[in-house]
């Protein structure tokens, strides 16, 4: 193109969606959301065997306003709901949730007046992960699932 | 040594007729008593015969089950430590226009318990100082464990509950 005798240094032309989105997908910031036994499986996705590490998603964060992964392992109540929505709602833009677990999806077999039938009802989910509880490598494929999702979206759809 | 049929023929001796019902189910003897008696009944075991514990305090609703004359139990399940035994009192409720008195001026832990009781099935207790829902949300409509309660009805909370924020200080 001739461009190069304009500039002294080397540089690399790209879309600024596949920029933007590489740096996101490959810094991941969870948040735990554990109300149950998927969390003490999380436990493991994160450690040394499995590590998460692996894929950038490592740097667990307690508050909503420092992540943009929300993991939502393990049964959600009624009572509970809103305090989810609240921190979904806490969580800036962009932000991905991740379903960890049959409750978490479905409600599991806790069909009955105190369980929420899947947080989908309450907030949007993106990866669904079968198990009660998931092994760790499920988790981080659904991990690497948003990492696609990530991928494929456009940058500046988001706020 | 004290048994359990010891206990039982002791209390049956104490409050007699006022006992409505005795009765064992493999070596566990139990007995039936009149919302009015409770307090004395458990002053008794307590006092007299050494049941310092309340192990637990749970509700059961007999709808449809038998023919019983009453729907609701209030079950106090006793254990003395020193005597190394356990006893049941159950307290016949007819329905939910009866409420049974409140021991958590005997057992502190009968507080909750009790409003437990009453988020569950709807037996009210008297002078309780905090007879709200333990385990439901404050939006909850009907008592979740009554037999007649739909087993696939929901109800959602429009907001994170008032008793989620005030724990601490009821803890204080």
């Amino acid at each position: 193109m001739g461009l190069e005798s304009h500039v002294s240094q080397p540089f690399l032309a790209t879309r600024l969606d596949e920029v933007i989105n590489w740096g996101r997908k490959y810094s991941l910031w969870p948040m735990p959301f554990g109300t149950a036994c998927c969390a003490i499986e999380f436990m493991g996705v994160v450690s040394s065997r499995f590590d998460v590490s692996r894929f950038g998603a490592e740097l667990v964060r307690f508050s909503p306003r420092q992540a943009d992964l929300l993991l939502v392992m393990g049964t959600i109540t009624q009572k509970q709901a809103p305090v989810l929505k609240q921190i979904y709602d806490q969580m800036p833009d962009p932000k991905w949730v991740l379903s960890m677990g049959a409750c978490a999806s479905s409600g599991g077999f806790y069909d009955n007046y105190t369980t929420v039938q899947g947080i989908d009802e309450i907030i949007p989910v993106d990866v669904y992960v079968a198990g009660c509880p998931p092994r760790p490598e499920n988790v981080i494929g659904a991990v690497v699932k948003i990492m696609e999702k990530i991928d494929r979206e456009k940058a500046a759809n988001w706020r | 040594m004290m048994t359990e049929a010891d206990v039982a023929a002791r209390v049956q001796e104490h409050f007699g007729a006022r006992v409505l019902e005795a009765y064992s189910f493999r070596g566990q003897h139990a007995v039936t008593i009149a919302p009015k008696d409770l307090r004395e009944v458990l002053i008794f075991l307590r006092d007299v015969l050494k049941f310092e514990w309340l192990a637990d305090l749970a509700g059961v609703d007999y709808l449809g089950f038998d023919d019983r004359e009453w729907r609701f139990e209030v079950v106090y399940a006793m254990l003395s430590m020193e005597n190394n035994v356990r006893f049941r009192v159950k307290v016949a409720v007819t329905d939910d226009s009866v409420s049974v008195p409140s021991v958590w001026d005997l057992w502190a832990i009968a507080n909750w318990e009790e409003r437990e009781v009453w988020d569950m099935y709807g037996v009210r207790f008297d002078n309780h100082p905090n007879l709200r829902r333990i385990l439901c949300h404050d939006e909850f409509v009907g008592h979740a464990l009554r037999k007649d309660y739909p087993i696939n009805r929901r109800q959602k909370l429009s907001a994170p509950s008032e008793s989620i924020l005030c724990v601490r200080s009821e803890l204080a």
